[in-house]
């Protein structure tokens, strides 16, 4: 790691290169400097820091109440911190993989979901739940799954997904730091790929709001997490080939920043949306959707999803299943067909 | 104790010698009260909605003794998160009855809003956490408060309820393995009242009863006769005060019966035999406290006529009062979704309002005030 910090008025300025799992367990450790209501939890979090190292050195660094391991299962480790979030802490839960969310499934849409809503906004439920999602590390389908959609279709969540080491602190720390429950997604294919600029101290990525990830005019590309990269090498070619591909990174799904996404897709008039969640209801199914009913008349081919396919995670034709820059490609041709 | 059955008032009314717990005069006669009036509710909410003038009812009839005992033994500053058969603790908290049947009607005296069936509580002011429908959830809400109690250095209580179809939720075996492994300060009482809708406590478990399931998640389990409120009391009494000292969790079993059906919407005469109601009946929780007060001469007819006129008389008031209000304004369906309202919420209300204005959308969906 390489940095640049200098000290202004006491604070710490500057910037520092990171991995976006490093940026990760900045956010959580100024967080948990900054409000003593943080607790961060879930299996192996303590002593080992994380099966990826997301909270490697917090018990350390804070102490056995503030960074623990729990008990092996899922719906208790969201139903404490829902009880928690209830009693005015800011629990910040993490669950291993994705892929093992589903026992705490009923706590997360049943109680964390609702509780402002049910309660007449008597109680609320301000927590966050952590989790590595998404393909590309020989994982299988226990180890791969790309499941924001079920989140997202939950009213009462917000889900935020970062692909940029600054964007996964700044956008943490507003997760923390929101009233209502926050799914955070990590991409852990690039947890350690990419490494980045990130501001040091406080760094705050407000929730709602979408990134030009690359600018361009020809068509864009909607994305998010993981799909980032793979989407900004397809635009780096497109580029060789004469076409100017405008690359969007959602950051956050719920609450989704659809102004940005209009602005460019009416500036472009074509537009490719890339997920690797199974096809059939995915998200970018939803967005499909939004740019027909709102632009439809701007689009000048049509709309085109490129996405995971309609089956379990595969394990050895991993490749073959996760999008990649070549079927990106494809689908921007596809964009210029009419 | 996980086993045996702690009962207090003998059948005669008196006290077991020793296990008395002691409670003052006014306190054993407000208790009294309490309970009656818990049952006044009951039949009052339930001949509402028979009525059509509430859209759904649950009965805690016969579990007075069980849940007020429970919950008489925590401090007002301890917090509870309840199943949907403990409407007394209300009453006991001092919640307004208004406030209470304005919950029934989902007008704009309820304190939730009108977003949630009859029954389903809030109140915040009461330390009362939201109740929801599906089972068992609120047991592990209990344990991370209790955590977080821990962490944070408090002395809270908190009391959570299920109900014996509760204890084979996940969250029963969750909630009690994370308050044991962190000692959290938490008493799970589980209200056996032997039905879970129609399915009898002997195909809910084979576990000889629900109080030894507690051995597992290494807490104390007592098991209590549940139509006591004294027995429920002094039971309940105890793992507070361990929960306060910071020994951790308790799980009491209190062992009483849900005299009517599951809800308004269910029919208990089709599943359930009534020879077990009518054994049941001769061991009502408020005779038997009554029964109590007269040995103790804690009872006179005029306390009697007090506690049934004043409660019919208040909670008559209340239902004229909720009657009389309003219904929520189309707008407030998008409030509390977050703390604020994202843009596509507010598109959504636009668009509903228009449709308002315009007038006849809904008009083919049965819709509130009944």
């Amino acid at each position: 790691m390489t940095a640049t910090e200098t000290t202004a008025g006491g604070a710490r300025t500057g910037t520092k290169v990171m991995t976006l799992i490093e940026a990760i367990t900045d956010a959580l450790r100024t967080e948990m400097k900054n409000d003593d209501r943080v607790v961060v939890f879930g299996e192996d979090v303590g002593k080992k820091g994380g099966v990826f190292g997301a909270t490697a050195g917090l018990q350390q660094e804070f102490g056995e109440q503030r960074c623990f391991d729990t008990p092996l299962s899922e719906c208790g480790i969201v139903g404490a911190a829902v009880g928690m979030a209830v009693y005015g802490m800011r629990p910040v839960a993490e669950i291993q993989f994705l892929d093992f969310i589903y026992p705490a499934f009923d706590q997360i849409v049943s109680e964390a979901a609702k509780m402002r809503y049910r309660s007449g906004g008597e109680y609320t439920c301000p927590l966050v739940i952590r989790s590595p999602y998404g393909g590309g590390i020989r994982g299988g389908h226990y180890h791969s799954q790309s499941s924001e959609a079920y989140f997202c279709h939950t009213p009462g969540l917000k889900v935020v997904i970062p692909s940029t080491p600054a964007d996964a602190k700044g956008l943490l720390i507003a997760s923390i730091r929101d009233e209502d429950p926050v799914m955070f997604l990590e991409p852990k294919r690039i947890y350690r790929h990419g490494k980045g600029e990130v501001p040091l101290g406080e760094h705050v990525v407000p929730l709602g709001k979408a990134a030009i990830a690359r600018a361009g005019t020809d068509c864009t590309v909607l994305c998010y997490g993981a799909m980032v990269p793979v989407c900004l090498d397809a635009a780096t070619t497109a580029a060789q080939q004469g076409r100017s591909v405008e690359v969007v990174d959602l950051r956050t799904l719920v609450p989704l920043d659809e102004a940005t996404v209009l602005e460019s897709v009416k500036k472009t008039g074509r537009c490719v949306v890339v997920y690797e969640a199974p096809k059939t209801c995915g998200y970018g199914a939803e967005l499909s959707a939004i740019l027909a009913e709102k632009c439809i008349e701007w689009l000048e081919g049509p709309i085109v999803r490129v996405a995971g396919f309609d089956t379990p995670f595969p394990y050895t034709l991993e490749h073959l299943y996760m999008p990649d820059q070549k079927r990106v490609l494809a689908g921007i041709d596809k964009t210029f067909v009419w | 104790m996980s086993t045996e059955l702690l009962t207090i008032i003998a059948e005669d009314g008196k006290a077991s010698k020793g296990k008395d717990p002691g409670l003052p005069d006014e306190q054993l006669r407000e208790l009294y009260r309490l309970m009656v009036w818990t049952r006044l509710l009951d039949e009052r909410g339930l001949a509402l909605q028979r009525q059509g003038r509430i859209g759904f009812y649950l009965q805690s009839t016969g579990q007075e003794a069980s849940h007020l005992g429970a919950a008489s033994a925590l401090l007002d500053s301890d917090w509870l998160f309840p199943a949907y058969r403990q409407p007394g603790v209300l009453l006991l908290r001092g919640v307004a009855l208004d406030k209470i049947v304005c919950e029934w009607f989902g007008n704009d005296g309820d304190t939730s809003k009108g977003r949630q069936m009859p029954v389903h509580y809030s109140f915040r002011e009461a330390n009362f956490v939201s109740i929801s429908s599906p089972i068992g959830t609120q047991l592990t809400h209990a344990a991370g408060a209790g955590m977080a109690a821990r962490i944070r250095g408090d002395d809270t209580v908190f009391m959570s309820f299920c109900g014996d179809g509760g204890t084979s939720s996940n969250d029963f075996h969750t909630g009690l393995n994370f308050a044991g492994v962190y000692k959290a300060p938490v008493v799970f009482v589980c209200e056996n009242n032997g039905w879970a809708i129609s399915v009898p406590q002997s195909q809910q478990t084979a576990s000889e009863t629900m109080a030894i399931k507690a051995a597992a998640y290494g807490m104390p389990g007592v098991r209590v006769d549940g139509n006591d409120v004294l027995a429920v009391h002094r039971a309940c009494k105890e793992a507070v005060d361990r929960a306060r000292k910071g020994q951790g969790p308790t799980l009491i079993e209190t062992v009483t019966y849900r005299m009517a059906s599951h809800s308004s919407s269910d029919d208990a005469a089709r599943y359930r035999d009534a020879q077990e109601y009518e054994a049941w009946k001769k061991k009502d929780p408020i005779a038997r406290f009554q029964l109590y007060l007269r040995t103790r001469k804690l009872w006179t007819e005029a306390f009697e006529q007090e506690c049934q006129e004043g409660g019919k008389q208040a909670i008559g008031d209340a239902v004229k009062a909720a009657e009389a209000r309003s219904n929520l304004p189309p707008a407030t369906m998008f409030d509390d979704v977050f703390m604020n309202l994202t843009p596509q919420l507010k598109e959504q209300r636009q668009q509903l309002l228009d449709l308002v204005e315009q007038g006849g959308v809904g008009a083919d969906v049965g819709h509130f005030p009944l």
